[in-house]
Order: C-alpha cells, then sequence, then structure tokens
C-alpha cells in the first residue's frame, strides 16, 4: 500500500512540473511585453523600465524560470501587481470561502445523488426513475446562474428563510456559516448531483444484471443489503471515476456560482485578477487549483484499490 | 408412505416480453423426498432453470412472473409466503447452487466473508464466529490452506475452487433441500467429477434432498434415484432413474439417450461430457408456441393427434409418468 502511494505521488511530480512550466509561460509567451502588460496602458516607457528591472525580466528565461520556481519551493508565490500584498496571502484569505463551498457540495451531491442513483436502478422504469432521470436532464441543461437567482428569489427574497448573499466565516458561528453557504451550495450541487445520480443509474443497472447479485439473493439476504453491499460496492469504481472528473468541474462553477452570491473566494478572486491582469495572482491561482486537482486524482486512484481488489498498480 | 419435502404442482412461469409471452415453465408438477437425489434433464432453454429459480422465488421480475402452481415446502405454501419469511428460507433450507461459478461470487468480497454472511444472517452468529463457520466450510469442501484461501478474492481462485466455495455457502446452513443447477457444465472435464462427488459427499453429510440440474444423463445415472425430463417449459417423463433407464417412453427421452454413445455406470469421460444437443432440429422458442405436442416437429412417431393437442401425463407404470400419446405404441428401443 504504502510502495504504491510512493510510487503514485513520484508520477504526479512530472504533471506538477508541467503545470509549473506552463504558468510560467503564460506571463512569459503573452503576446507583448511582460514588463509593458503588467505596467498597464497608461505606463510610461520608463515605469515600463523600472518594472522590468524589478522583476527581473531582463534575465535570461531560464534564470528568470528557475528563480521563480526557486520561489514557488519555498511558497513565495510573488506579490499582486494591484495591491502590492503576497499572493499566498491573498489565497490564504480567500480560501476557506471556496473550500467550504466545494466540500459543501460534494458531500449535498454524493449524499442525495448516490441513493437516487441507487433506487432508480433497483426500480428501473418505475414513476421514481423517471423522476430521477428527468431531474437529472434538467440538472445538467439550466445553467447555475439561473438556478442561483430562482433560489435567492425562493428561499431569500419571498420566504426570507436565508441570507441573499454574502459569507460569514465559522468562527463568527455554526448557523451564521451554514446560512449563507446553503443555496450557493445547493445551487453548484445540481449540476453535479444530475451527473452523478445517471452514473450510479448506469454503473448500478449494469451490476444488478450479474450472476452475483443472484447469489446474493439465492442466500437470503435483504434489499437493501444487497443493493448496498453487493451492487454498490461493484458499482464504486466508475462513480468515484466520475466524482473526480466533476471536481474540475466544479473549479469552473465556483467561480460563476461565488460571483452570484457575492462570496469573496478564490473565484473572486479569480475574476477580479483577470479583470486587472494581475498575472502573479493568476498564476498562483491555477497553480493552487492544478495542485488540487493532481491531489484529488491521487485519492480518486488510491480509493479504485481499496474499493476493487482486482485493481493493482 | 412420508410427503415429499418439495412438492411443485401446476408451476407456470412466464416472461412477458415485448415480443409476446414467453412460457419458460407451463405447467411444471414435481416432488422431492427428503435425502432424494432428483435429476432434472432436458435440453438448453427448455425451462431447467427457471423452474428452479420459480422454487426459491428468483425468477428475474420484470419481465418473469410466477402466473399459477403451488410450491409446497414442509407443509409451507411458499408461493404466499412474505418476503422476509421467504428470505429466512433462502440460502438456509433450501439453498441453490449456479451454472457459472466463475460470474456467481462477488468479484469485491473475501471467499470468506461470502460465505460467513450467509451464516451470520441465518444463524445469527456473530462476525468471529460466522468467519470460524466459514473456515471451517471450507475445509469441508477441501480447500487447502482455507485461513489464507478465506482471505482472498474469487480472482484468485480457479473455476473449479469456487465451484467448491458456492458448495460452501449453499452447505453451510445445512439446507434440506440443495439445487444444484449444471454445477459442474461449466468447468473443465477432469474437475468435473471431484466436484460432482464433493456435492454428493456432502449430501451424505447433511441428508439433505438434492434437486440436481444436468444436459448430462451419464451424470443422472450415477446420482439421481429418480428423473423428471423436462422439454420446452414441460415435463414429459418422470420415473425412477431404473425404470427411465430400463424403458424410456417418451420418444424425447429416447432422443436423449441415443445421444448419448453408452449408457453405462461407467461411461467414459468423453461421453459424460457429450451435449444433449444430437436430436435432429431445434428446442422451439417458448413464445407464441402452436397448439399440440411442443415435441412433434421433431419427433418420429408423431401423429395427427399430436399436432392437435398436448397429451396428458398418464402413468404408464407404477410411478413411471409419460406425456405422450403413443406411449403405449413406440416400438422396443434398440440397443446397442
Ligand atoms: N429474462 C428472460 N426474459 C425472457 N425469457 C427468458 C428470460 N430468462 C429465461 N427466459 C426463457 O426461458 C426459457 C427457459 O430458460 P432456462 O434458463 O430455464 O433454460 P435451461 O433449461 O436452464 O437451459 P440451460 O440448459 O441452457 O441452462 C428459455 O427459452 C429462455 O429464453
Ligand atoms: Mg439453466
Amino acid at each position: 500500500m504504502y510502495v504504491f502511494l510512493i510510487r503514485r505521488v513520484l508520477a504526479a511530480i512530472p504533471v506538477v512540473v508541467v503545470v509549473t512550466i506552463f504558468v510560467f509561460a503564460l506571463l512569459h509567451l503573452a503576446p507583448g511585453d511582460p514588463a509593458a502588460i503588467i505596467a498597464g496602458d497608461l505606463a510610461t516607457a520608463e515605469d515600463v523600465a523600472k518594472i522590468r528591472a524589478k522583476l527581473g525580466l531582463d534575465q535570461p528565461l531560464m534564470i528568470q524560470f528557475f528563480t521563480w520556481a526557486g520561489q514557488l519551493l519555498r511558497g513565495d508565490l510573488g506579490n499582486s501587481i494591484f495591491s502590492a500584498h503576497p499572493v499566498s496571502q491573498l489565497i490564504g484569505q480567500r480560501l476557506e470561502p471556496t473550500l467550504t463551498l466545494t466540500v459543501m457540495t460534494l458531500f449535498i451531491s454524493i449524499l442525495l445523488a448516490v441513493p437516487l442513483g441507487v433506487i432508480a436502478a433497483w426500480r428501473v422504469g418505475s414513476w421514481i426513475d423517471r423522476g430521477v432521470m428527468g431531474f437529472a436532464v434538467f440538472g445538467f441543461s439550466v445553467p447555475g446562474f439561473v438556478i442561483g437567482y430562482v433560489l435567492i428569489w425562493v428561499f431569500a427574497i419571498e420566504l426570507d428563510w436565508l441570507p441573499v448573499q454574502g459569507y460569514t466565516p465559522l468562527a463568527k458561528g455554526f448557523w451564521p456559516w451554514l446560512s449563507n453557504i446553503i443555496l450557493p451550495s445547493v445551487t453548484l450541487a445540481l449540476a453535479y448531483m444530475a451527473l452523478i445520480a445517471r452514473i450510479t443509474r448506469a454503473a448500478m443497472l449494469e451490476t444488478l444484471s450479474q450472476d452475483y447479485i443472484r447469489t446474493a439473493h439465492a442466500k437470503g439476504l435483504a434489499t437493501p443489503h444487497v443493493l448496498l453491499r453487493h451492487a454498490l460496492h461493484n458499482a464504486a469504481v466508475p462513480i468515484v471515476t466520475v466524482i473526480g472528473i466533476g471536481v474540475a468541474l466544479l473549479i469552473g462553477g465556483v467561480v460563476v456560482t461565488e460571483s452570484v452570491f457575492a462570496i469573496p473566494g478564490l473565484g473572486r478572486l479569480t475574476v477580479d485578477a483577470i479583470l486587472r491582469r494581475d498575472y502573479p495572482v493568476i498564476q498562483g491561482i491555477i497553480l493552487v487549483f492544478s495542485g488540487a486537482y493532481v491531489l484529488v486524482n491521487l485519492i480518486v486512484d488510491m480509493l479504485y484499490t481499496v474499493l476493487d481488489p482486482r485493481i493493482r498498480y | 408412505m412420508t410427503p415429499p419435502v418439495l412438492a411443485v404442482s401446476g408451476l407456470r412461469t412466464h416472461f412477458f416480453t415485448r415480443d409476446g409471452v414467453v412460457k419458460a415453465v407451463d405447467g411444471v408438477s414435481l416432488s422431492l423426498a427428503r435425502g432424494e437425489t432428483l435429476g432434472l434433464v432436458g435440453e438448453s432453454g427448455c425451462g431447467k432453470s427457471i423452474t428452479a429459480l420459480s422454487i426459491l422465488r428468483l425468477v428475474p421480475s420484470p419481465p418473469g412472473r410466477i402466473v399459477e402452481g403451488s410450491v409446497r415446502f414442509d407443509g409451507t405454501e411458499l408461493l404466499d409466503l412474505e418476503p422476509a419469511a421467504m428470505r429466512a428460507i433462502r440460502g438456509n433450507r433450501i439453498s441453490m447452487i449456479f451454472q457459472e461459478p466463475m460470474t456467481s461470487l462477488n468479484p469485491v468480497m473475501t471467499v470468506g466473508r461470502q460465505i460467513a454472511e450467509t451464516v451470520a444472517l441465518h444463524q445469527q452468529l456473530p462476525r468471529r464466529a460466522a468467519m470460524d463457520r466459514a473456515i471451517e466450510m471450507l475445509a469441508l469442501v477441501k480447500i487447502p490452506d482455507t485461513r489464507r484461501r478465506a482471505a482472498e478474492y474469487p480472482h484468485q481462485l480457479s473455476g473449479g475452487m469456487r465451484q467448491r466455495v458456492m458448495i460452501a455457502i449453499a452447505m453451510a446452513c445445512t439446507p434440506t433441500i440443495l439445487i444444484a443447477d449444471e454445477p459442474t457444465t461449466a468447468l473443465d472435464v477432469t474437475i468435473q467429477a471431484q466436484i460432482l462427488d464433493l456435492m454428493l459427499e456432502m449430501k451424505e453429510r447433511t441428508g439433505a434432498a438434492v434437486m440436481l440440474i444436468t444436459h448430462d444423463l451419464g451424470v443422472i445415472a450415477e446420482t439421481a434415484q429418480r428423473v423428471v425430463v423436462m422439454y420446452a417449459g414441460r415435463k414429459v417423463e418422470e420415473a425412477s432413474t431404473r425404470d427411465l433407464f430400463a424403458r424410456p417412453r417418451h420418444p424425447y427421452t429416447r432422443g436423449l439417450m441415443t445421444s448419448i454413445p453408452r449408457l453405462n455406470r461407467d461411461a467414459d469421460e468423453s461421453a459424460r461430457a457429450t451435449r444433449l444437443t444430437e436430436i435432429p432440429g431445434m428446442v422451439p422458442a417458448l413464445i407464441n408456441l402452436a397448439p399440440g405436442c411442443t415435441y412433434a416437429p421433431r419427433c418420429a412417431y408423431a401423429t395427427g393427434q399430436c399436432r392437435i393437442a398436448f397429451p396428458p401425463e398418464v402413468e404408464a407404470a407404477p410411478g413411471h409418468l409419460v406425456a405422450c400419446w403413443n406411449a403405449e405404441s413406440l416400438p422396443e428401443m434398440e440397443r446397442a
């Protein structure tokens, strides 16, 4: 197990290196002079020269890369051009809302979508099945921001049960934190649930037709036990795969949802940084998101071996 | 005579498909005495497995449904039983071994747990005790190195080993009836005899009655006391093994017999492996069947009457039932 873990971590290194090179290239291969880009449209030639010297942009590219990568290794992502704050600090401040939103979304989607998919497959062709499938199509086809605004209108404005927007840190109390995060999480979860429910249903249909399910029934096991212990466990690999892929989709969804609900998270930071062409911040965010994605993939790969004894690397 | 432990009568199990009603089992009656071995033979697709699954009420539904009949087990009507009461019988008092050892075990669960699961369920044993019992069962089915094997997954075992595990699961709760649905068909010829012997040994040990489904008349001759011959969803002949082999009364049964080269008890391995597919013609699709005897189109002795109505079942000799209009007038069977 540990050997496998170490091998897997080592295998992730090239990915990280490629991402790092790409992020570095983002600034330097962008059309035009990076210093001019950073300085902005209104800068004089003198300003540009100053920035170039300050950022070391007059050095050879290789030197620049290794200097930059060296700083990265020490956790230094550079400073924001706009606010002059360290990028790592900016990201750190925005991490909690985004992490809350993602984890909550995952939690809601998995908790609801997996049972829905299981029941739909078990009662295939019934009205429950058709309902779940109809919902899945709906969840896919309606854009997140529309769902977000509808939910705000119903639950925040008309019913006045939940706040319209904003974010309260967990440190300020559980309910304020939770009440702010419910609507955005549900908004984001909807499309994700549709995806997970569909794949769960498909994978369950496949396993429920297998001979060992008949064996399980012939043993006298009760239906819930057959569905969960025997069928769902066998269907778990594709489900976990899709959940992992879905995390990548979530990263895009977070940006939109945070804008709709005015949540000061990484998504908002991304939008702001792009609008201001704050390259160091953009680079930092991409690195964080890529790191998260590599980590999720690592976890998914680990889960495979736990879930299916036939999978060994 | 003591009442049979299992009495199936007038069983009809149909599949309601888009193309029409498939009458997989259409009016089958059979019984099983305590401790007896009953052979159920017939060509592929004649409804043997569905008969067995109907007894346990495991017919895939939809599209399948038991539309009529009765299954009495030890005085209880199984078809009227509540689901929970039915589950208490499955795997406990009536258990089943399936045709496909390669796919009948759960690939993500250790074989030890798959046995222990049944024991824990029906005997209300705690996990540890159930696992001890599972390991004991592995030893009984002659799997070496039981502790290590119990922790292995099905893909780490050979086909023969897996079928041994299936036997261990089936016998773990000392059932009253064991239904074995072609337990050796999918196995290597060299393994077949071993598995069959093991099953019979387990039967002797527990006194279970066995319903042995097979294609192989050689196996029947060696193991069964009585035989039921099925054709296209119906029983066409039933007799003690001795009577059936001494004087088969249905043309179909004769066809089955002449399709194996030799019929004595020490038939060699190649003969035992012969599949019963050498009667000219094919089993009809069990859908939109024409009236009359279903075997008539393939029967050398068919007469006009055979195409009009299905023959009733008559007792041609004590304990020897046959459903054929011409059973009495068939010529003596030629013996090689
Ligand atoms: N799910 C199903 N839907 C429709 N028809 C079915 C279904 N399952 C079985 N049947 C039909 O029921 C009939 C009997 O099948 P069964 O499996 O009992 O045959 P069998 O005698 O066990 O054959 P074999 O020796 O090949 O195992 C077949 O003709 C088959 O086409
Ligand atoms: Mg069969």
